[in-house]
């Protein structure tokens, strides 16, 4: 048995012009590799089909007209399918905010690093409760603020303050905010930069 | 494979011995659920339940199809279609629905008890593994295609139940964010993810299906377990499945057709949420988002996670949702008893009552409104459900001493019949102790 499987060996060799690959070795692979390839190939436009199509890519930005909203007011807007918080704070909401030492916070950031330079009694952030994605509750007149007085997101119970920065609960980051610029003292656009 | 003594198919038309020779098709099925398939005979009812689950399969392959000829998968009419169109305008478009609603609760709900028989009478042990892991997948299966069809109806729950279960994706670091965006085809549900989760919905039955024939293609090769989870010996331990567990099998799945009949015209929505009812509004969050009752306990365990430790909460809350169920599929291994049925189990068979009250306190804590006691409540629950599993079960197996087993099935269900029944001085002396004990 032995002397068989190394003669048998020895001829594979011997056939072989280096490294023990054989003719019939080279003839399986080549093929099965040259299908597999194809078989990836097929699977890209299966796999990309599922991507945000261009119709939906083509809704990039929404403007807004900011001119009623009084300061401790706010309105809800619709951008790219989600609701966008905008917000004209007091100077009480915003005093509240800055009182608040950065490094305590679960996410660390200042007011002004979330509103646009002397600007800072508009805050722009997405209405998305960064846990898992209900519209938080506090923007709206009489709605529950929470006990920072800024959002209160009823589905897991987390709590914003007036940056809308997480305070309490679940979520792990702030709400997010949005690219978007003042067009004019009196407009915002959202999603000004196309993304 | 079957057991030796399993009755060979023999065709007797000329027509089945014509096809039998061509297409053995009516062999198969004859060596799978007709007399061919010998079974334990000592089966109870907790057995029947796999066939149950099967027939609501079928109930809802069947309701889903021809509610799928009235319903329009468009953000715009999807929640008309269901609403208006199927519950108003087509002939019996109500009981078809309410019929396809009830149905899915049905499915989980047998399904719940044959994964709870399973657990108890270790169905799960060696040479079965493969049949609980299959059925795992099954269960997975069942658990994708039940979220996506409550979406169908573009309903405020449909809506927010889509957002919150694909937003737990989103939960993981860097890749989390654009697999969310690329299951949903958008940044928000909306159009692209209505129209696939209904394609999804329509496809994922099949494979269901597909799945089930695996299942019980690997049962049927050590063939059915037993309350006393002692091997089949000889034939007397068994009966052939047609016609004795066909007929059981027949009127109990009555019994129960009877009362999903009561709740289908009696309580059609008591098991559903009233939010379904509002149509979807990606402005506003219902007060407070539930899915449907068979994913309360694994809600329950995701919302236990309330503090960062290492990782966000978030990201712990998917992980020990997901982990969960896929632990099961190493149960085998972490319950190394050799002894399968929880009836000669003593300490087992409390530990799988303590996890049954728990699983259902997790499932009313997943249902309810959030509040801090209930959130301590479901945190100590979660906790046990993973004791549960990964400590206590491992731990029995060790330590406990089983009762004594029978030394065959025969042995357990025949406490000396034979010799009752048979004529006055002629009683015959069958090996074992029932008989001789007398």
């Amino acid at each position: 048995m032995a002397t068989k499987a190394q003669s048998a060996e020895g001829s594979g060799t011997a056939v072989s012009s280096d490294g023990g690959v054989r003719r019939r070795d080279f003839l399986n692979i080549a093929p099965v590799a040259f299908a597999g390839v194809g078989v990836v190939a097929a699977l890209a436009p299966l796999i990309v089909q599922m991507s945000p199509s261009a119709d939906v890519l083509a809704l990039a930005s929404t403007e807004v007209d900011i001119s009623k909203i009084q300061p401790g007011q706010g309105i809800k807007v619709s951008w790219r399918k989600q609701p966008v918080f905008v917000r004209n704070l007091t100077p009480k909401e915003i005093a509240e905010a800055n009182a608040v030492p950065v490094s305590s916070l679960r996410d660390p950031q200042s007011l002004a690093e979330r509103t646009k330079p002397g600007k800072q009694n508009w805050l722009i952030t997405l209405g998305v409760c960064t846990h898992l994605g209900c519209v938080p509750l506090g923007i709206g007149e009489g709605e529950n603020k929470g006990p920072y007085g800024g959002y209160f997101c009823p589905c897991h119970g987390s709590m914003y303050d007036t940056a809308a920065r997480i305070r309490q609960g679940p979520a792990p980051k702030n709400l997010e905010v949005p690219d978007y610029e003042f067009t004019s003292p009196t407009v915002v656009t959202i999603g000004a930069k196309g993304k | 494979m079957s057991f030796a003594w399993a009755k060979p198919y023999e065709p007797k038309h000329p027509v089945m011995r014509w096809l039998d020779e061509r297409l053995p098709l009516p062999r198969v099925v004859y060596g799978a659920i007709g007399g061919g398939y010998p079974v334990p005979r000592n089966l109870n009812y907790w057995w029947n339940f796999g066939v149950l689950a099967g027939i609501f399969l079928t109930i809802q392959i069947v309701t889903g199809i021809v509610l799928a000829m009235h319903f329009t998968a468009s953000t715009d009419g999807a929640f008309n279609s269901v609403n208006q169109l199927i519950m108003r305008d087509v002939s019996a478009g109500w009981l078809l629905r309410y019929a396809h609603m009830n149905g899915a609760s049905f499915f989980f709900l047998v399904t719940y008890i044959h994964i709870f028989r399973g657990l108890y009478y270790g169905s799960y042990k060696a040479p079965r593994e493969l049949v609980w892991m299959l059925g795992l997948v099954i269960y997975l299966l069942m658990m994708a295609t039940g979220f996506m069809g409550y979406v169908l109806p573009w309903g405020q729950m449909s809506y927010w139940g889509a957002q919150v279960i694909t937003g737990f994706f989103s939960a993981f670091p860097l890749v989390g964010e654009p697999i969310r965006v690329w299951l949903l085809g958008g940044y928000a549900p909306d159009q692209a993810a209505l129209t696939r989760f209904f394609s999804l919905h329509y496809l994922l039955p099949f494979v269901i299906a597909g799945v089930v024939i695996l299942h019980i293609w690997a049962l049927h090769i050590p063939g059915s377990s037993n309350p006393t989870g002692v091997d089949v010996k000889e034939e007397r331990d068994t009966l052939p499945f047609h016609p004795f567990y066909t007929a059981k099998d027949g009127w109990f799945a009555a019994a129960v057709l009877l009362f999903y009949a009561i709740v289908t015209y009696y309580a059609p929505d008591y098991l559903g949420h009233p939010d379904n009812y509002i149509p979807a509004n990606p402005l506003a969050t219902p007060a407070h988002i539930v899915p449907e009752w068979y994913f309360w306990p694994f809600y329950a365990i995701l919302r236990s996670f309330t503090v960062d430790f290492i990782l966000e909460a978030k990201l712990w809350g998917v992980l020990a949702m997901f982990s969960s169920i896929l632990l099961l599929f190493f149960l085998p291994w972490l319950d190394r008893s050799p002894v399968r049925s929880g009836s000669y189990r003593p300490v087992f068979k409390r530990f799988f009552w303590l996890l049954v009250a728990d699983v259902v306190i997790l499932g009313y804590i997943g249902g309810a409104p959030i509040n801090a006691w209930r959130v301590a409540v479901g945190q100590i629950a979660a906790a046990y459900y993973f004791l549960h599993f990964l400590v206590i079960l491992p731990l029995v197996a060790r330590f406990e001493t089983p009762l004594p087993l029978p030394t065959s099935i025969s042995e357990s269900v025949l406490h000396g019949e034979e010799s009752e029944a048979a004529p006055a001085g002629k009683t015959q002396k069958r090996r074992g102790s029932a008989a001789a004990a007398r």
